[in-house]
Parts: structure tokens; sequence; C-alpha cells
């Protein structure tokens, strides 16, 4: 029980600081969006689970914890790139699609 | 309260996210990355909290996990309606 534990904490700290890598590697505001918001998500769900491994009698506040998590993070995301893209900043094209309008 | 050694490792793991997550807070270009970099620190920490009940026993931190969670979604929105503007 506590090694299973233990792997799943592993994986998601390993997801979140592969988030926080795409957070540097990234080339846009967008881009960044998505890799520290998707991945930073994932992470946090394997910790919980992790945790709630180790401490069964904790899963009412881990669950509550669990869908805020799920529940704050594509509202404030998407918030996020809905007032980057009304403040002007343009993604970043690659390759040709000049007729494209966001 | 002896961690294991995959425990620290997860901590390592922990520590490089929040590192690499302060380089982008500090050098963003734009006000909206450094929006981003905070958000994700908000989860990392989120994380971070939850860890530390785990590792001290008591299940007090969770409900401060869930407080600074809460805290850091209202001022993430702010923060993004006021990059925003009210310009139409």
């Amino acid at each position: 029980m506590n090694l299973i534990g233990d792997i799943l904490l592993v994986i998601g700290c390993a997801f979140i600081a592969l988030g926080s890598l795409g957070l540097i590697r990234m080339p846009d505001v967008y881009n960044r969006l998505q890799a520290g918001t998707k991945a930073a998500t994932l992470g946090a769900m394997s910790v919980l689970l992790g945790i709630g491994f180790h401490h069964p009698d904790w899963w009412a506040k881990l669950l509550v914890i669990a869908g805020f998590v799920l529940f704050t993070n594509p509202v404030g995301s998407s918030t996020i790139a809905r007032a980057s893209l009304k403040a002007g900043i343009e993604p970043k094209r690659v390759g040709e699609s000049p007729e494209f309008k966001p | 309260m002896t961690l294991s050694l995959l425990q620290l490792i997860a901590v390592a793991l922990l520590v490089l996210a929040i590192g690499l997550s302060a380089v982008r807070l500090f050098l963003g270009p734009s006000t909206p990355d450094r929006v981003v970099a905070a958000d994700t620190l908000a989860v990392i920490t989120t994380a971070g909290l939850v860890g530390l009940a785990g590792a001290f026993d008591n299940p007090i931190y969770l409900d401060i996990a869930l407080v600074y969670g809460t805290l850091a979604f209202v001022g993430t929105v702010a923060v993004a309606r006021a990059i925003e503007g009210n310009r139409e």
C-alpha cells in the first residue's frame, strides 16, 4: 500500500516537473498555458491519489481538493487565454497560414 | 518523520518544478506569461501542501491547501481580467 502511494507520488511530481519544463521551453503564451496547466493538473491528481493510498481515512477532503482543482484550473487557464488574446498578444505562427484570424 | 527514497525523489522533482516555474515568473517577456507561471506555482503549492499533510500525519494541511487553492484561483482571475481591460 505504501509502495503504491510512493510510486504515485513520484509519477505525479514527475508530471509536475515536466509541465514546468514545458513552461520554460514553449515559445508562446498559449503553448505555455497548455503545458503549465494540463500536465500540472494531472500531476496534482496523481499526488492526491498517492496521499490517499497512504492515508485512506482522508478520502473526503482529498476528494474535495481534487474536485476543486479539476474545476478551477480550466476556468483559470481559459480566462488567461481570453485576456491575453484581447490584450493583443498574437499567437506564434509556424508554417504558412496567413489567412488565419484568431 | 523519515522519508523513503521514492519520497525523496518526489520532493526533489517538486523543488525542480518550483525552480523552473520561478525562472519563467522572473523573466517572462509579457504579463500573461507571469500570470501563467503564478497559476502553475499555485497548483504546485497545492500538491506540495497535500504532500506535507502526508509527511506530517496532520490533516489540517488539507484545509490549508483548499483555502490556498481558492485564493490563488480568485487572484488569477482578477489579474487576468485586469490585463484584459475594458476596451470594446
